[in-house]
């Protein structure tokens, strides 16, 4: 019950889309395909889902090679970024869309579509026209759809990317739950990673059409493989270890990602730094700060934060660090 | 492999429509120009003087009703495109209502007002008919024209009319070449209209082809004829091509801005002038009921009461029941042909442009689709007479032909009205049913059917109109035991007798209500500004 992916790749014409690509997702296991946008991951996706053909390299189910086997008899579940629901039918019609295909009796069909809904949080939907739903509603719906046939495994193609952020934090929460409860074996595909760590069981890093790292999310966030993902993954500047020890005053055993977070104002600390400007966000006060010629990026409290030009105390904060796993010398 | 497998199936699935255009369209029209260059004819006809007067007054009387076209209905796509006036829905269907009237209709209609015909009523009914091309055609790319173009120029000092001459003509120009080189073409080819109201005084190319074939035996002169029409088809075409391309690359670097407003100051008078033009089009349709009730001796029902009858002294070989019968039979047999190409067609081009097939096919077929558009039904219809022995099954005789010629002019528009509603419907869409267990047939009848499934009742039912007007081709191929109504209407017109002429109005009310009727059906179905007309 699990699929592997062995040196795929996807050609378009001259265009190489995805290269050399191998992963494996056990039984009820979630994996988030994460990279910026271009990156190849959705084509990765499509090509699992039989929407692509792959132009090297195998899709196995359990050893079963899926080349020849058309999308439709794949049994596998996909929902896309903005739902593509059905317009023509109503909310119970589009999640029963999969059962009738499978030929599943009309009584288990309404039993399951009450289920679903339930599951999802839109119990006694199922008259509602799709066209009248919310974004978020939409979402959920589309979910339930994939779910209902009983995908042997779920693909989700950046299932959350088109609600605003309110709402996407809140669904991704729900998602991650919904998965584990139906013990879903599923590939996500997102660009943003607080989705795929609040998602996945393992996280695949993809950059230019390969993967570049894959692993736990704490371990890819903690130690990112390369400088590209580090700063992918939010890591403004990197440093080697040499420089981090002389700048911050931190020992390292190789380089190090500095995230914004990475310096706090805090009147005891270690560090001396100018203030050259000066963001609000939501729950912060964003700052670039020169510490001994070098500039950084460092975080403040709502409550009283400093003007430009201010000198402040800074200290270092362990988790707005990444440790690169490579432990070659040199770069920025 | 099943990419590239599924591409050639396409490609093959293609050569259907193009086998049925091949036979049935391009033999034909081939066989004519073959016989007007083998005689020798083309030189002697070119060489008549009166060659010339008839094309000189074809093409002349076709530029009179272009620009009368033209002036009548763009004050109509000003309203329809800009304004939120109570009524544009009635301006909509109103309009409409000539455009799908068949061409023996309106050319009785207008012999209702003029009861000698002669050059004006032909300008005047000509121009009737394709108001509606000119308003839908224009007021079609206004209502995508955005308007804060205008807007801007206004705020920068321009004066409405300098606004609307400097900025919203420039944009609609390629909309209005296209709608006049349509109207010219339409014009150029009107049949029925010119040979209802020109009589023997009147005469344009195709009425003068069609009279040498019936009348005359003149098969070489009027292959020669065909000929030179053909070529100023051709011609014409070419120009609309031109301005179609241009107006096609200018429509989609616009989006769909919220250009509808209600009309202020100046703009009122526009409106009236559009109400004004629509109720001058509603005139010959009331003037024609008005005529079918009253005789010399009164109101009466006479005309209609006579259409169980063969006419005055048995004009006809069948009465006129029978014959609206046939008309309805044969206009379904069209319908249903031109649904079952035009759909597969239609299906064939969205599936070679979502397929990696063999160059250039889907472009071919979709040109193809087009042409018996562009060439007018006499030819269409003389062509078959000259080829169809040749086909295994005695077709000639057969009653199958009348439908197939009509299933010919109906196809192109059943295409133009479904393909783009087939090619808006989204591929992820289709790609979710197959991930959800749907085969490719079951995605296109769960997913694609329903979807299009309002454009393609409209395309049914405005495909039926068309065939039930349908004169041109009918005229040549329809045996006289069992003739549409429109061939009957002509043949009482064309006869004396009081009774006659009575019947025949009564039978035009009849076709008209059934159109009408039509029309209003489509209006409702329609999908919002999909398809040209």
């Amino acid at each position: 019950m699990s699929l592997r992916l062995t040196g795929v790749g996807v050609r378009y014409g001259a265009v190489t889309a995805v290269s050399g690509v191998d992963l494996e997702v056990a039984d009820g296991e979630v994996v988030a395909l994460l990279g910026p946008s271009g990156c190849g991951k959705s084509t990765l996706l499509r090509a699992v889902a039989g929407l692509e053909r792959p132009s090297a390299g195998a899709v196995r189910w359990d050893d079963e090679d899926l080349a020849g086997v058309p999308v439709h008899r794949r049994g596998f579940g996909l929902v896309f970024q903005d739902g593509q629901l059905f317009p023509h039918r109503d909310v119970a019609g589009n999640v029963a869309f999969g059962m009738r295909m499978h030929g599943v009796e009309t009584e288990a069909r309404h039993k399951r579509v009450a289920e679903l809904l339930d599951l999802v949080g839109l119990g006694g939907y199922q008259k509602r026209k799709v066209t009248e739903l919310s974004g978020g509603e939409q979402q959920r719906v589309a979910l339930a759809r994939a779910l209902a046939p009983r995908p042997r495994l779920l693909l989700l193609d950046e299932p959350l990317s088109a609600l605003d952020r309110a709402l996407r934090e809140q669904l991704a929460v729900d998602l991650a739950r919904l998965l584990r409860e139906a013990g879903a074996t599923a590939l996500v595909v997102t660009h943003d990673h607080d989705e795929a760590f609040t998602l996945a069981d393992r996280v695949a890093v993809m950059r230019a059409g390969r993967i570049r790292q894959v692993g736990p999310p704490t371990e890819v966030w903690r130690s990112p493989v390369d400088v590209d993902t580090a700063k992918f993954l939010g890591c403004g500047r990197v440093l080697p270890a040499a420089a981090a020890l002389d700048l911050l005053g931190i020992t390292v055993p190789g380089r190090v990602g500095l995230r914004s977070t990475a310096l706090r104002v805090d009147s005891d600390g270690p560090l001396d730094g100018l203030v050259e400007e000066r963001v609000h966000r939501r729950d912060h006060v964003r700052l670039l700060v020169t510490v001994r010629g070098e500039e950084f990026e460092a975080v403040a409290p709502i409550a009283e934060p400093p003007a430009l030009g201010d000198r402040v105390r800074l200290s270092v904060d362990p988790d707005g660090l990444a440790v690169l796993g490579d432990q070659a010398d040199g770069g920025q | 492999m099943a990419h590239a497998r599924s591409g050639l199936i396409w490609a093959f699935a293609a050569l259907v429509p193009l086998l049925f255009l091949g036979v049935f369209f391009a033999w034909p029209v081939l066989a004519i120009v073959h016989l007007g260059l083998r005689d020798g004819g083309v030189g002697e006809v070119l060489a008549a003087a009166g060659t010339w007067e008839l094309v000189g007054f074809t093409l002349g009387q076709a530029a009179a009703s272009t620009v009368l076209a033209l002036v009548a209905g763009l004050p109509v796509a000003f309203l329809l495109a800009r304004c939120e006036v109570a009524g544009t829905g009635f301006v909509r269907a109103a309009v409409m209502v000539p455009f799908v009237l068949p061409t023996v209709v309106v050319g009785l209609a207008f012999r209702a007002l003029w009861p000698d015909g002669g050059v004006l009523p032909i300008v005047l009914a000509n121009a009737f008919f394709n108001v509606a091309v000119v308003a839908r055609t224009v007021g079609g790319l206004w209502a995508h024209t955005d308007r804060r173009a205008e807007d801007a120029a206004r705020a920068l000092g321009a004066s409405r009319p300098r606004a609307f001459a400097s900025v919203v003509l420039p944009a609609l120009l390629p909309a209005i070449g296209s709608a006049a080189s349509v109207v010219f073409l339409f014009c150029a080819t009107s049949f029925g209209v010119v040979l209802v109201l020109g009589g023997a005084r009147h005469r344009t190319l195709e009425t003068e082809i069609y009279l040498r074939t019936v009348e005359l035996f003149d098969l070489s002169g009027a292959a020669a004829l065909s000929l030179l029409q053909f070529a100023a088809v051709l011609a014409v075409l070419l120009l609309g091509g031109l301005a179609r391309r241009r107006r096609e690359t200018a429509l989609s670097l616009r989006g769909r801005a919220e250009v509808v407003r209600r009309p202020t100051g100046g703009e009122w008078g526009v409106v009236a002038v559009a109400f004004a033009v629509v109720l001058t089009l509603l005139v010959p349709v009331v003037g024609l009921v008005v005529r079918s009730l009253s005789t010399v001796d009164g109101w009466s029902l006479a005309g209609y009461r006579a259409l169980t009858g063969t006419g005055e002294r048995g004009t006809l070989a069948v009465s006129g029941v029978d014959a609206a019968v046939n008309s309805l039979r044969t206009a379904t047999d069209a319908t249903l042909l031109a649904l079952t190409i035009g759909v597969f067609s239609a299906v064939v081009l969205v599936g070679l442009r979502r397929g990696r097939t063999p160059l250039g096919i889907g472009e071919v077929l979709d040109t193809a689709l087009m042409l018996p558009l562009g060439v007018s039904a006499v030819t269409v219809g003389f062509g078959y007479l000259i080829t169809m022995d040749a086909l295994p099954g005695d077709l000639r005789t057969s009653p199958a032909l009348v439908p197939l010629a009509q299933a010919l002019v109906v196809t192109p528009l059943v295409v133009r009205i479904v393909l783009p509603v087939l090619r808006a419907v989204d591929e992820r869409l289709r790609q979710a049913a197959a991930t959800l267990g749907a085969s490719p047939w079951r995605v296109w009848r769960e997913v694609d059917l329903p979807l299009a499934g309002r454009s393609l009742a409209a395309a049914a039912g405005f495909g039926f109109v068309v065939a039930l007007g349908e004169f041109g081709a009918t005229s040549f191929l329809a045996r006289p035991d069992a003739p549409t109504l429109p061939i009957v209407i002509a043949r009482l017109m064309s006869r004396p007798g009081q009774l006659n002429s009575q019947m025949a109005y009564a039978a035009c009310a009849l076709l008209m209500v059934v159109t009408i009727a039509a029309v209003l059906l489509i209006e409702k179905l329609r999908v919002p500004s999909s398809g040209e007309f």
